[in-house]
C-alpha cells in the first residue's frame, strides 16, 4: 500500500540513464519511445513538404516553387508519411509498448530483434533523407515505371534502397508480434479474451510478413533496371510497365490496411473504456480485422482499372473490392452500437475515436465510389483519390494514433496531459481536416488530376479552401506536440489507471517497471469487463502493487 | 479569382449523364449512411453521457440478427453498384464497329493526334458530335493518361502497346484534355483542348488543313518504301504470309497457339518479329524498331486494316 512518503520507485524510464542505455536497450517500452521520437521527426518533415504543396496550390500558376521542386516535394511528402510515419506509427510505437503489457508478458518474444528493427528503420530513413538532401526524387511515392527506372534523373536508387531496408524492419516487427501473441500470453489469456487492439495487430503482422517482401522485390527491380538496364519494366528493353504496378500494389494496397487496422484496434479500446462497455459484437470486430487483412491481398487491381489490365480482370477486382465494405461496415456499426446505453465521457481520446468513426465512414463510403468501375474511370488519379486516402490515412489512421497516444500517455509517462487543450486540439484537427480534404472530392470529380504543379483557374476556389483548412490542421498538430512535452514536467501525476479502464496494462504502475508486472498476472475475465457487479475493487487508484 | 465555382463537370458525351446518374445514387446512399452514423453517435453521446462516476451500464455483448442485417445491407448495395458500374465501364472500352478511329501518340509533354483522312494536330483534337469515336493511343516514352473530364473518359497511355477508349461526343464546344498519369517535370503542363464540332463543321475543318493523303494511304507508301512488300505480297510466299484480310482474324503460331491479330499483335510483329512466329514460316524478319516511328506503325496498321475492308467506313475517300 501507499507509503506516506513514497520511496522513489524504479520504473522503465529511471532504471538507467544515458544515451547508451537507450540506444542499446532491449526493453520494448524504451524501443517504443525510440520509434515515437523518430516517427515524429519524419512526420514533421513530411508535414513541411505538405505545407509547401498547399501554399503552391493557393494560386493556379506555378509561382512559389518550380515544377521540378514541386514534384520532389510531393514525392518526399508521400515517402516520408507512408513508409516512415504511417506504416510504423501505431504498430511500432503503441503496439510495441502495449502488446506485451496487454497479454501479460515481460517483453516481446525477441527483444534484440526488436531493437534491430528500429536500427533498420533508422538506416532506411536516413538513406531516404540523404536522397532528399542530395537533390531529391521526383517519381512520386508510387515509383511508376518506366519513368522511375529509366527517365527520371533524380535520386531514385538511393531512396528505393532506403525503403527496401526499412521493409525488413516491418517484416521483423510483424514476426515478433505474431510469435509474441502466440507464445507469450499470460495464463488464462485465451484468444477470445485478447483486447481487440491485439487482434488488429495480429492481422497487421500477417500483412507485414506476406506483403512487404513483394514491394521490396518490386523496388529492387526498379533499382536494377536503373543501374544495369535489365529489361523488366521498360518496353524499350523488352519489359512490361504494368508488371511493376501489379507488384507494387500487391503490397501497397494491403499497406493501407497496415495503416488502418492498428488504428481500428485503438478505437475499440478507447470506445469501450469511455462508454464503459464491452465492445458490441467482439468476435465480429475481431474477425472483421482478419477478413480485411485477407481481402486486402485480393484487391490490388483496383488501382489499375484504366492502366491496361484486362477489363475482365477489372471487373473481378471491382467485385472483390466491394467486399471490403462489409467487414468495414461491421466495425463501424459495432462501434456505434457499443455506445448504446453506455456511460459516455467525451475525454480527448474519445473525441479522437468518435472523429475517427465519422471520417473513416466517409473514407470508406468514397472507397465504394472508387471500386465502382465507371466512377473510377472519372476519378482515378484525381483529387478524389487524394481526398479518399487522406480520409482513411489521416482522418482514420492519424486520428487513431493521436487518440491512442493521448489514451496511453499517462501509462507511458506517468503524467496527465492538460485535458482542455487536448480537447481543443482534437476538435481543431477534426475541423481543419474536413476543410482541407472535403473540397478535394469535388475537385476530383470536376477533373483536377493529382500531382499538378499548376492547374486550370476554375479549380482555384476549392484549392484555396483546402489550403485554408491545411493551416488549421497544422495548428491542430502543433498543439499536442507542445502540451505533451509540457506535461512531461508539469502534468498531474496520473496514477495507475486514470481512465478506470480494464486491460492488464492498467493494472501495473505508471510508468511500468522494466519487467511490466511484478508477478505474471492470471487472467480470469474477458476483455472490456466493465459491468462487473463490484467494479471498485479493480479500479485501485494510485500506485499500488497489484496483481 | 472567380468566386463562383462548379460542383459538377459539364456533360459533353453520351456517357456523361449515365455516369453521373450512378454518381448521384452513390452520393445519396453515402450521405444517408454517413448521416445515420454521425447522428446516432451524437444522439448516443448526449443521451448516454456519463452523469456519475459510479454508473454501471448494462452488459450487452452483441446481437447476431443485427450483425447479419448490417452485413447483408452493404453486400446488397455494393453488388448493385458493382453491376451498374461494370456495365458502363465495359462500354467505354468496347468500341462499336463503325467508330471513327483516331490515332493519338503521347510523349513528354504533348499530345499528337492523326485523323483517318490524314490531318494531324498537336495538343488539340477536333471531333464530330454525334459520332462514335475510337481512340487508339500509345506513348513514345513514359506512361501518360488521356483524360477528358467532360466526357467521363480516361485511359492510361502506355509505351510499347496500344490502348483504346471509345465515346460519343454529344455537345458542341471546347473541353479540357489533361494528362492524369504523372509523367515527369511538366506533367501539369501536358494539357490539350478537345473541340467538338457539328459533323458538317468537322468535314470543313478536315478539308481546311494542308492537303494530305489518308492515314491508310500513307501507311501503304511506308509499306512499299520500307520493303515490307518484298515478303508480304498479295499472296502467301515462302518468305512471309500475305497480310490482306489479316486484321481481326485468328492466326496459328508455330508453337500451336492461336491468337487474334489485333493492333497490338501487328505492332509487336513489326518491332519484335521474333516474339510470335506464324506457323509454317521461318523467323527471318528483321525488326523495324527505331526505323519506323510510332505514327508510322499506326499508319501501316491502318493500311493493313483497310485491305480487308474495301468498302469499310474507316477509309473514306
Amino acid at each position: 500500500m501507499n507509503d506516506a512518503v513514497p520511496e522513489r520507485r524504479l520504473h522503465y524510464l529511471n532504471v538507467s540513464y544515458g544515451v547508451k542505455s537507450w540506444l542499446c536497450t532491449t526493453d520494448h517500452k524504451r524501443i517504443a519511445w525510440l520509434y515515437l521520437l523518430s516517427i515524429t521527426f519524419f512526420f514533421f518533415i513530411g508535414g513541411m513538404a505538405a505545407t509547401l504543396l498547399r501554399l503552391e496550390l493557393l494560386t493556379p500558376q506555378g509561382d512559389l516553387v518550380q515544377a521540378e521542386t514541386y514534384n520532389k516535394l510531393f514525392t518526399m511528402h508521400g515517402v516520408m508519411m507512408i513508409f516512415f510515419f504511417l506504416i510504423p506509427s501505431i504498430p511500432a510505437v503503441l503496439g510495441n509498448f502495449l502488446i506485451p503489457m496487454m497479454i501479460g508478458a515481460r517483453d516481446l518474444a525477441f527483444p534484440r530483434l526488436n531493437l534491430a528493427s528500429w536500427y533498420l528503420y533508422i538506416i532506411g530513413g536516413l538513406l531516404a533523407i540523404g536522397a532528399a538532401v542530395a537533390g531529391g526524387v521526383d517519381t512520386g511515392w508510387t515509383f511508376y515505371t518506366p519513368y522511375s527506372s529509366i527517365y527520371s534523373n533524380t535520386h531514385v536508387t538511393l531512396t528505393v534502397c532506403g525503403i527496401f531496408i526499412n521493409g525488413f524492419s516491418s517484416i521483423l516487427t510483424g514476426l515478433n508480434f505474431i510469435v509474441t501473441i502466440h507464445k507469450m500470453r499470460a495464463p488464462g489469456m485465451t484468444w477470445f479474451r485478447l483486447p481487440l487492439f491485439v487482434w488488429s495487430h495480429y492481422a497487421t503482422s500477417i500483412i507485414f510478413i506476406l506483403g512487404t517482401p513483394v514491394v521490396a522485390i518490386a523496388l529492387a527491380l526498379v533499382a536494377l533496371e536503373r543501374v544495369f538496364r535489365l529489361g523488366i519494366f521498360d518496353p524499350e528493353l523488352g519489359g512490361d510497365p504494368v508488371l511493376f504496378q501489379h507488384l507494387f500494389w500487391f503490397y501497397s494496397h494491403p499497406a493501407v490496411y497496415i495503416m488502418i487496422l492498428p488504428g481500428m484496434g485503438v478505437i475499440s479500446e478507447v470506445i469501450a473504456c469511455f462508454s464503459r462497455k464491452r465492445v458490441f459484437g467482439y468476435s465480429f470486430v475481431a474477425f472483421s480485422s482478419l477478413a480485411i487483412a485477407v481481402l486486402g491481398f485480393l484487391v490490388w487491381g483496383h488501382h489499375m482499372f484504366v492502366s491496361g489490365q484486362s477489363i475482365y480482370a477489372g471487373m473481378i477486382f471491382s467485385l472483390l473490392s466491394m467486399m471490403v465494405a462489409i467487414p468495414s461496415a461491421i466495425k463501424v456499426f459495432n462501434w456505434t452500437a457499443t455506445l448504446y446505453r453506455g456511460s459516455i465521457a467525451l475525454d480527448a481520446p474519445m473525441l479522437y475515436a468518435l472523429g475517427f468513426i465519422g471520417l473513416f465512414t466517409i473514407g470508406g463510403l468514397t472507397g465504394i465510389f472508387l471500386a465502382t468501375l465507371a466512377i473510377d474511370v472519372q476519378v482515378h488519379d484525381t483529387y478524389f483519390v487524394v481526398a479518399h486516402f487522406h480520409y482513411i490515412m489521416v482522418g482514420g489512421a492519424v486520428m487513431a494514433y493521436l487518440g491512442g497516444i493521448h489514451f496511453w500517455w499517462p501509462k507511458m509517462t506517468g503524467r496527465l496531459y492538460p485535458e482542455g487543450w487536448a480537447r481543443l486540439a482534437a476538435v481543431t484537427i477534426f475541423l481543419g481536416f474536413n476543410l482541407t480534404f472535403f473540397p478535394q472530392f469535388v475537385l476530383g470529380y470536376l477533373g483536377m488530376p493529382r500531382r499538378y504543379h499548376a492547374y486550370p483557374p476554375e479549380f482555384q476556389v476549392l484549392n484555396v479552401m483546402s489550403s485554408a483548412g491545411a493551416s488549421i490542421l497544422a495548428v491542430g498538430y502543433l498543439l499536442p506536440l507542445i502540451y505533451l512535452i509540457w506535461s512531461l514536467r508539469y502534468g498531474a501525476v496520473a496514477g495507475m489507471n486514470p481512465w478506470k479502464a480494464t486491460g492488464l496494462e492498467w493494472q501495473t504502475p505508471s510508468p511500468p517497471p522494466t519487467d511490466n508486472f511484478e508477478v505474471t498476472p492470471t487472467v480470469t475475465r474477458e476483455a472490456y469487463d466493465y459491468a462487473r457487479p463490484e467494479p471498485q475493487s479493480d479500479y485501485v487508484p494510485g500506485e499500488v502493487e497489484h496483481v | 479569382m472567380n468566386l463562383g465555382f462548379p460542383l459538377f463537370p459539364e456533360q459533353a458525351s453520351t456517357m456523361a449523364s449515365r455516369v453521373d446518374a450512378l454518381y448521384f445514387v452513390l452520393i445519396g446512399v453515402s450521405v444517408f449512411f454517413a448521416t445515420l452514423i454521425c447522428l446516432t453517435i451524437i444522439v448516443f453521446a448526449v443521451r448516454y453521457r456519463r452523469r456519475s462516476e459510479l454508473e454501471r451500464p448494462p452488459e450487452i455483448s452483441g446481437d447476431l440478427r443485427l450483425e447479419i442485417l448490417w452485413s447483408v445491407i452493404p453486400l446488397g448495395f455494393t453488388l448493385i453498384v458493382f453491376v451498374w458500374g461494370a456495365k458502363l465501364y465495359f462500354e467505354t472500352y468496347s468500341p462499336p464497329r463503325n467508330s471513327l478511329e483516331i490515332h493519338v501518340v503521347a510523349k513528354q509533354w504533348m499530345w499528337k493526334a492523326q485523323h483517318p483522312e490524314g490531318r494531324s494536330e498537336i495538343d488539340e483534337l477536333h471531333l464530330p458530335a454525334g459520332r462514335a469515336i475510337k481512340l487508339l493511343l500509345t506513348s513514345q516514352d513514359v506512361i501518360h493518361d488521356f483524360y477528358v473530364p467532360a466526357f467521363r473518359i480516361k485511359t492510361d497511355v502506355l509505351p510499347g502497346r496500344y490502348m483504346t477508349v471509345s465515346f460519343e461526343p454529344s455537345k458542341v464546344g471546347a473541353y479540357r484534355l489533361l494528362c492524369a498519369e504523372y509523367c515527369g517535370t511538366q506533367h501539369s503542363g501536358m494539357l490539350g483542348r478537345i473541340v467538338v464540332l457539328s459533323p458538317a463543321e468537322y468535314q470543313t475543318w478536315l478539308s481546311s488543313g494542308p492537303a494530305e493523303s489518308t492515314v491508310a494511304a500513307t501507311g501503304a507508301r511506308l509499306f512499299q518504301s520500307q520493303g515490307c512488300v518484298a515478303c508480304h505480297a498479295d499472296k502467301d510466299t515462302e518468305r512471309g504470309p500475305a497480310l490482306a484480310d489479316l486484321y481481326g482474324k485468328q492466326v496459328r503460331l508455330q508453337d500451336g497457339k492461336v491468337i487474334v491479330a489485333d493492333e497490338n499483335y501487328i505492332r509487336e510483329s513489326i518491332v519484335n518479329p521474333q516474339a510470335k512466329i506464324v506457323a509454317g514460316y521461318r523467323p527471318i524478319m528483321p525488326t523495324f524498331k527505331g526505323i519506323v516511328s510510332e505514327e508510322g506503325i499506326l499508319q501501316i496498321i491502318s493500311y493493313l486494316k483497310s485491305l480487308d475492308r474495301p468498302e469499310g467506313a474507316q477509309v473514306e475517300k
